[in-house]
Order: C-alpha cells, then structure tokens, then sequence
C-alpha cells in the first residue's frame, strides 16, 4: 500500500483548488466519514474492517472503534464514496451504514470537557490535600506558624486557577438557571465552591486556620467524577442507539433498467423501483414480487412462523426475510408509505401520550437544594443574631453548604447507574436508555409477545426421537441445500444427533413445495409437502413436512415453533417476584392459549391488532399499573413505545430494538430476569446511597451549624460518604462475563 | 526547612507532568477505543501509518 502518512495530511495546505498533480499525491484534504458497523465484537472483526475499508481506492486511512461499533474513515471525494466502502464491508461480512457525524461529536466533546476538567481537579485536589495533611498534624504545635502558613498561600495558588477551570461546567449550569429564574443542584454547589474558596483567601490573608481550599477542590473532584460517569453512560447509549438506527435504515440492491446492480440507502427508493432481495436478507421495501418465486418469513409482522410462498405478483412487506431464493421485487410504497412508516406513527402517538418521567436525581434535587439554601441562611443569621462577627457566621455557613453539598448525593445515582449498565453489558443486555434501569425498577407487570419472544421464532423438530437415525440422516442431507426454517430445523436437530451432516448435491427446491434429489442409482427422494411427496397428509397449514424415498414408507416430521429453553423457570422466577405476567399475540387464539399454558402464563389474549395491544396497555396504565412490554415483532413496536419500559431481543425487528429501552442477546430468556432483577437492586442502591448521603448529613449538619466542624472533619466526612457511595455501587458491577 | 523550597515545588512539577501526560493522551485520542486498543495489542503486523494518531 501507498499510503501518505496522516500526519503530513494534516499539516498540508490545499495550495490549488484544482488538483493537477495526478491522482496519486493530490494535495487535497481528505474528507471523513463514519460508519455504524454491526457484529464488530473482537479484534479479528475490527482488523478485517480496517483491512476491508483500506482496500478501497481513494481511501486514505480507516480506524475502527471496537467500543463504539463505528469506522471512521478519511477519503478523497473525488475519487470513492460512502457507498463503495459500505459495498466493500459487505463483502467481507460486515452490515455497515452511514453516520450523521454532527451529533454525535457534540457528545463526544462533552464527555472529553468534562474528563479534562476531573483531570485537573484530581491533580489540585491530591496536591492540596497533601499539603493540608501536613498543616493540620503539625497544628499540635511542632509546625513553624510561617511555614504553616505558605502552605496555605501554596494551596490557595493551586485552588485558584483550579475552581476558575473546572468548576466552569456547574458555573454555567448554575448561572443559566439563575437567568431562568429557577433553582438546580448546580446553584448551592456553585455557591458553596465559590463562597469556600473566596472566604479561603481571604482567611489565609488574615493568617487564620479556618481555610477549606481541600474541602472546595475535593467537592469540586467528586462532583466532576459524578457528571462524567453520567455523562459517558449517555453518550454510550446514545451512541448505540443511532448506530441501530443508522443500520436500519439499510441498504438495498437497485436493479438499474439497463440490469446493473447497485447498492443504495433504502431511503431513497421509491415506487416503481426493482431492487434485488437475496437470500437471506430482509426485504428493504413494500412491494410486489416481480420475477421469481420463493419463501418470505413474515414473522416479524404477523407473529406467524410458518413462512408464506410469494411467487411473481404477490406483495411483500418491509422488513420481511426472504428465505429461499433470490427475488426481484418492484417497490410499490417506499419510505413514509410503508407498513413500517404506518407502525412508526402509530409509535409516535403511543410515545406523546406516556408522560415524561423524571429521572430520580431530578425529584431529589427539586427537594434538596432549596433545604440546603435554607439551612446555609439560617446558620448565617443565627450565628450573627447570637452577636459572632460577619467572618465568623460566614465561616459556619459555607461549613454548612460544604457539608451539605450533595457530593455523594450527586455521585449516588450515576455510579450505581454505571454499575449496573456494566453489569447487564455483561450479561448480553444493552441498555440503550438510561432512565430505563430507573423505569423497570417500578414495573408491576410484564408482557410478553409470543413468536420471536417468548418462543424462539424459528420452528423445531418434534418427536426427533421417534425418528430412525438413517432416515433423520438421509432427509437432513437433503434438508441442508435449503434455508428454508424447517430444513434447518431438520439439520440442526440431525447434527445434535449425528455431530455432522453431509450436504447432498444437485438438490432442486421447487419453493413452497420441496425438496428434490435424484440420486445416481436413479432413485427419487423427496422432502417437502405432502402433496410433493404424494402422501395424504393434514392438509393446509400444518406445520409437518414429509419424507419420501422410493423404497421406503413415507415418513412425516413434525415442527413447532419451542418456548425459549428457559421460558418456564423465568416466568415463574418473575411471578416470584410479584409481578403479573401476561401473553399478548398476533398469532391465533388456541396458539397463544397452548403456549401461555406451557409457559405458566394464566393471562393472555391472542389476535391482537398493534392497536389492541396498545388499548391493552392503555387499560393497565389507567389502573395505575406500570408494564414492562417484551416483544420483537414490527406489530410490537408501538407497545413497546407505549409501556412504562421495554425490551427486545437482538433478532427483533429493527424499529422495535429502536423503540425498546433494552435490547438482550442470545437464546435465553432470563435476560429480562436479569434486567428486571438489575434494575430494583440499582434503585435499591440508589435509595441506599442517598440514605448514606442524608445519614452524614443529619449527623455533620447539627455539628457545621454549631460551629464544630473545622475544615479536617469537612474533607473527612466529605471523601469517606462518596467513597462509601461509590463502593455500595461496585457490588453491582462485579459477576462473570455470561 | 529549607528543602521544603525546592521539594515541594519539585513534587508539584512532577504532579504536573503525569496531568500534562494524561491531556496530552486524551487530546491525541487515546482514550477513543479502549476496547479496541486492548486487541490491537496483540497485533502482529508492524504499525503502519493508521495506527499512528487519529484525527
């Protein structure tokens, strides 16, 4: 590779607007864009990502962010664009889309002005304290009262420029609130750190031993460490969530009039287009089927697993898995045509009409920082109505406010936030919505949708027992040339037995029928409908497939779509938990009731509209009830919008993973166990740590306002109830990587 | 008495280094990735020019 290194790119001034030079050394600035890359887990992905983009002409560096799931490459317009690099990603596996670069650099900014400013105050705090240390032993008596005191001049040098920097973040908070004529946490915090340090010097000046410049640094180091964590555990959701709906916005394959192929947002398709439906993939927009034939799983619609056979005319949906082989669809509804566009508004209105919750630090804050203004006042007036000089009430009451400040009160929450986001991160649980843990600590119920959800959406083999390992081995061979649900079932179940299948060659598949293979000997075997293999079979809809060899009896496989493997025991674990568990299903009535009885489930209700189960939720919400809405489908996404929290698996249909709070991954269902069990112990803890927060307040507040406090005991109360919060919160993050 | 004139100093220049080297590091964009950096350790390819500082 030829590459010219970054650095001489950042240092090379565009001299010619028209670049003359030949195409290899031209000196134009390269422009960047980001992509979302999905499955980027390990450092073999993010190598093969990098190698993969690299090898585009006309880019000139790509990194991969393993953390954020995104690349960022630098490329020469004039030579490639987004679209090549995304075709080049393909290739090698890798779904990538493009990424509105402005709003995600407006968090990514906040985050690193923050960091800088825990930096700087971590630094000025340590120093400052480590000089404190040194007065405060040495006022027994053995410390020469000077030095003493250029200790203090010392610390005030180091606190000064510290404040003015980073207290900068509650400064502006506080001053835009005062503006507003409003009160926040930010304004006792700001006043405490600016009266502390101000009253500081001025003590120092008079040689007097009541200086707080630890106390005012220390606030100010664990106030900043608190924003940040906050602030990180926003910017990774935040992150996470617009790269899905980067993703989702998807690519499709635009078949030209003149037959050539090229890939496209499928955004910009509209009515009358043909696109290209693969194998495998999803179709991109509504349609009918132009040319060719096969099977489209519509599970993510209907909540019916048995896949439907479209042949040329028959309309498909966004968002729909085509199964058997290629199509080429003519789109009849693009963009805000679509089912899906129809489902989003439907969204949109379940999302106004949920009221806006509040976080739980807000609620606190509303009610504590008035108390604390209070407090400060009254310490200040009484101490002057009992006849102490100005300095002297002052002193008390920034000993107060330091004191009360809501170190540990503002720490409380994001640490054990950030704990438990790690630990569920761990676990296969992405929280996509912060206030989301808050929200599942309240649920009183929980929902499930069937197909995809409490099941795993994908039919398998009944009774493989009672079928012979020859016959399961021959039928598998012919099953595994097709993707077709029930020939994977039949092989998977095959290879649970067999450890490998054999692939047969020169299978025909007639889609919607079955499977043909003409063996050398000139035999016919056959699986597939009954009809295709000539037997009397249940007829319609049964979700059986034969098998047929001309010497044989014909033998018959049955399917059903299985509950998760752990679907009973976590049921049963959340009704321990005292929370109501419903069934709610687009499927057919004696479906859902059969499932729901397997499950445990005694509530549950089958042929529902996205709009009934919307009134469903409705319903609860006014008997004051708060549900946590499970589901998958494209006709769950507006419930999940709609109830108090959400969650959806990894396989979900993309507009409800946007809709859903939580996104879980693998084949379990414990998962939403796990989140919902996260989430009452994070609240648990938050309330615990507030209750440390309050405890050394009720003890240190009397003190402060009788004057006791001296400003060893402040940074000493001060360091130990945050240490004391943080750690509480630790005990979340801790357990193994599942 | 007197050393405490260039100790303290001299400790607070230290200090000082570690926090320049740590804005140095976030401003060159070390923190950007610590998943990935983790993997990019074990890399056998000798470091090209992408590996050098990002934008």
């Amino acid at each position: 590779m030829t590459e010219i290194p970054t650095a001489e790119f950042k240092n090379a001034v565009p001299l010619d607007d028209s670049p003359h030079g030949g195409q290899h050394v031209a000196p134009v600035e390269p422009s960047t864009m980001t992509l979302a890359v999905e499955d980027m887990h390990c450092g073999g992905c993010l190598r093969s990502v990098e190698r993969a983009a690299m090898r585009v002409p006309g880019v000139e560096t790509a990194r991969a962010s393993l953390a954020a799931k995104r690349l960022t490459v630098a490329y020469h317009p004039s030579e490639t664009n987004e679209a090549d690099v995304i075709a080049a990603l393909d290739r090698v596996g890798f779904d990538a889309a493009p990424l509105e670069a402005s709003k995600q650099d407006r968090g990514d900014q906040r985050q690193k002005y923050l960091l800088r400013r825990v930096a700087v105050a971590g630094f000025a705090a340590m120093n400052i304290m480590l000089i404190s240390i040194a007065v405060w032993s040495g006022e027994s008596g053995d410390m020469d009262p000077a030095l003493a005191q250029m200790f203090r001049w010392l610390s005030a040098l180091i606190a000064l420029p510290t404040v003015l920097y980073a207290g900068d973040p509650f400064f502006s908070s506080a001053l835009a609130a005062l503006k507003g004529r409003r009160l926040n946490m930010d304004v006792p915090i700001s006043l405490a750190i600016i009266l502390a340090t101000g009253m500081s010097v001025y003590q120092t000046m008079r040689e007097s031993e009541q200086v707080y410049f630890d106390a005012a640094v220390m606030l100010l180091f664990f106030l900043l460490v608190g924003r940040y964590l906050d602030e990180a555990l926003r910017v990774r959701a935040r992150g996470e969530a617009q790269n899905l709906l980067s993703l989702q916005n998807g690519i499709a394959t635009m078949l030209a009039a003149d037959g050539t192929q090229s890939k496209v947002p499928a955004s910009v398709l509209r009515p009358g287009d043909r696109i290209l439906v693969a194998v495998g993939e999803r179709v991109a927009a509504d349609g009918v089927v132009a040319h060719g034939s096969g099977d489209i799983d519509q599970s993510l619609i209907t909540g019916e697993t048995m896949p439907v056979a479209a042949s040329t005319g028959t309309e498909v949906y966004a968002g729909t898995l085509n199964l058997s082989r290629g199509l080429e669809i003519e789109v009849t509804a693009a963009d805000d045509a679509t089912l899906l566009a129809e489902i989003s508004r439907l969204m949109m209105a379940a999302e106004q009409g949920k009221a806006r919750y509040r976080i739980l630090a807000d609620r606190a804050a509303r009610l504590y920082s008035p108390a604390v203004h209070a407090l400060g006042l009254s310490t200040f007036i009484g101490w002057l109505a009992f006849g102490a000089t100005w300095e002297t009430a002052l002193t008390y009451a920034i000993a107060v406010l330091i004191i009360t400040c809501p170190c540990a009160l503002a720490l409380a929450v994001p640490v054990v936030q950030i704990a438990a986001a790690s630990r569920l991160f761990k676990r296969g649980v992405m929280v996509k919505v912060p206030d989301g843990l808050e929200r599942i600590a309240e649920i009183d119920t929980v929902v499930f949708d069937k197909t995809g959800t409490l099941t795993l959406g994908e039919p398998q083999l009944l009774d493989a027992d009672n079928v012979s390992t020859e016959t399961l081995a021959s039928a598998a061979t012919l099953a595994s040339s097709s993707r077709h649900p029930f020939s994977r079932a039949l092989v998977a179940a095959a290879q649970a037995r067999l450890g490998s299948v054999e692939p047969a060659r020169d299978v025909e598949e007639t889609p919607g029928e079955g499977l043909l293979l003409k063996t050398p000997e000139g035999e016919e075997v056959r699986l597939g409908s009954a009809a295709w293999c000539n037997v009397d079979g249940a007829d319609g809809r049964t979700a059986e497939v034969w098998y047929r060899s001309e010497q044989d009896d014909p033998v018959c496989f049955r399917f059903s779509d299985q509950l998760r493997s752990d679907a009973a025991e976590t049921i049963a674990a959340l009704k321990a938990r005292g929370l109501d568990v419903a069934l709610l299903s687009g499927d057919r009535d004696t479906v859902v009731a059969s499932t729901a009885a397997e499950a445990g489930i005694n509530v549950f209700a089958g042929e529902l509209k996205p709009a009934d189960k919307i009134a469903w939720l409705e319903e609860r919400a006014n008997e004051g009830r708060k549900v946590l809405m499970v589901g998958d489908g494209l006709n769950d996404a507006p419930a999940l919008a709609a109830a108090h929290a959400s969650m959806s698996p990894a396989t979900a249909a993309d507009i409800s993973q946007r809709a859903a709070d939580f996104v879980f991954q693998g084949k379990a269902l414990s998962p939403v166990l796990e989140a919902v069990s996260t989430g009452s112990r994070a609240r648990k803890m938050a309330f615990q740590n507030f209750g440390v927060a309050l405890a050394y307040n009720s003890i240190c507040v009397p003190l402060a306002m009788a004057g006791f406090v001296t400003p060893l005991i402040a940074a000493i109360v001060m360091s130990s109830s945050s240490i004391l919060v943080t750690l509480n919160a630790a005990r979340l993050a801790g357990g193994k990587r599942s | 008495m007197t050393a405490l004139a260039w100790l303290v100093p001299a400790a607070l220049f230290l200090g000082g280094l570690g926090l320049a080297a740590f804005l140095w590091a976030l401003r060159s964009g070390q923190f950007e990735d610590l998943d990935g950096a983790a993997y990019r350790a074990l890399e056998d390819e000798p470091p090209d020019e992408q590996d050098s500082e990002p934008e």
